[in-house]
């Protein structure tokens, strides 16, 4: 096995397409239990934590650009303002320990359904940005989860950094385990109300092959907020809304049994989980008027 | 490969490294260090919890190779010679150790934890060890062992020792 160890983004780009088969590295917390496990053999690992253009966030035409060797610790301390969701989603992530090793990156590069940061940054609309020596190209997040662990990366590209708009309105997050610290999630879910645009974003996680968004939930939502007005008086929601939005929610899931619940658990959850979300958020939003 | 590496305060060299073998393997079975546990090799139970330029993280998800360079303090390290570190000494009066399996990774999460706050509140304490499992005491004595170093970190803090 080679150790390749860039120490610059430059560097990691020739190595990456050097070596396209070498597994990039950061917080190690997916990719050592695989190796640690004998259940992957590599045959090169490419270590990015020598990279500080990717453990680096910035703010840039209004967006935060968030390299992808952040760690959850650093988004959780720095930018709870700028990424409310995702802050909130980070909390929810293993254990200290592991909350200062793992990345968003790392994340998004595993591309596991039940990835913690993946419904936070569905919901945010965020964009995913990957490079490698023949140019960067960027996407919606949505796009970029393309199965079961497995997402958009050709095997000459690195991802550089996630691309997220502040807020104009609430965001939330929930996540279902067996108990509070070092859960995997069994269903998840992120939502963001953007005023400005008059728009809803969700995010669902450990309901479906990849994360995925609620897109009909979404779009019933905004509507419902514009027909009565209330972007604008931020009244109480009608009787009912929330609880609609949920089944919607619930609607767009295709969750499977597993070890960690069942999918009928899976669906119930989801649906909950979004009514209060909204309630949470309009709560929010009213508060902030 | 070979790594170097500052582990409690002494310049290490190690020859033969397998590339994909943790930090906590280095330590435990190149440097002679088995004080950090391996319990789970999966960052589920923080026996291995060390400090990796101040920062603790669990050993068995470092790459050996990441810890090129970087500065590690195990658990090893935190006693000053033959005094046990306050930490240390509070988990051995509190009866905070059973078989002792998980013992190494909360007295380096607890003194992280001690170091950055002085008087933490008992759901401080809960949040800061979520990452060490302990299967034996119940964490009780565990919690009682952390207040009791907490306290007197903070008399020794306020007496400008």
């Amino acid at each position: 096995m080679d150790f390749l160890q860039p120490r610059s983004w430059a560097e990691a780009l020739e190595a990456k397409a050097a070596h396209p088969d070498a597994v990039p590295i950061a917080g190690g917390t997916d990719v050592m239990v695989e190796l640690n496990f004998d259940v992957r053999r590599p045959p090169a690992l490419l270590d990015l934590t020598r990279v500080e253009e990717l453990t680096e966030w910035s703010m840039d035409e209004g967006q935060v650009r968030l390299g992808a060797g952040v760690t959850y610790a650093r988004v959780i301390t720095e930018l709870g303002r700028e990424l409310p969701g995702l802050a909130m989603a980070s909390r929810t992530v293993g254990s200290p320990q592991i909350r200062n090793r793992g990345t968003v990156g790392g994340n998004l590069g595993a591309a596991s359904p039940a990835g913690d940061s993946h419904p936070a940054l569905l919901a945010a609309e965020a964009q995913v940005e990957l490079a490698s020596l023949s140019g960067t190209r960027t996407m919606p997040v949505s796009d970029f989860y393309t199965g079961v662990k497995r997402n958009a990366l050709e095997p000459d590209e690195l991802i550089a950094a996630i691309l997220i708009t502040p807020p104009s309105g609430p965001q939330q997050f929930c996540k279902i385990g067996t108990r509070n610290a070092m859960v995997i999630a069994v269903s998840a879910f992120g939502l963001a109300l953007h005023p400005d645009r008059r728009a809803v974003g969700t995010g669902i996680g450990s309901a479906a092959p990849t994360p995925r968004r609620a897109r009909e939930a979404e779009q019933f939502l905004a509507q419902a907020l514009d027909e009565d007005g209330l972007w604008d008086s931020r009244r109480d929601l009608p009787a009912g809304l929330a609880h609609d939005f949920g089944a919607r929610v619930r609607a767009a899931a295709a969750p499977i049994d597993d070890v960690r619940g069942t999918a009928a658990y899976r669906l119930h959850s989801l649906a909950v989980m979004a009514r209060r979300a909204l309630t949470w958020a309009w709560d929010d939003y009213q508060k902030a008027a | 490969m070979r790594i170097t590496t500052t582990v409690n305060g002494e310049p290490r060299e190690i020859d033969d490294v397998w590339e994909g073998e943790s930090l906590l393997y280095a330590l435990r079975e190149r440097m002679g260090l088995p004080g950090s546990k391996n319990a789970c090799d999966q960052g589920e139970c923080g026996s291995c919890t060390v400090y990796l330029d101040a920062v603790p993280v669990c050993a068995c998800l470092v790459a050996a190779g990441q810890a090129q360079g970087r500065d590690i303090i195990t658990v090893e390290g935190l006693a000053e010679r033959d005094t046990l570190h306050p930490v240390q000494q509070a988990f051995v009066e509190a009866g905070a150790v059973q078989c002792g399996f998980c013992t190494p990774g909360l007295i380096v999460a607890a003194h992280d934890l001690l170091a950055r706050s002085l008087q933490p509140s008992d759901q401080v304490i809960r949040e800061a060890l979520a990452g060490n499992l302990c299967r034996c005491t119940g964490y009780e004595k565990i919690l009682d062992a952390v207040r009791l170093a907490a306290d007197r970190l903070a008399d020794a803090s306020a007496s400008g020792r």
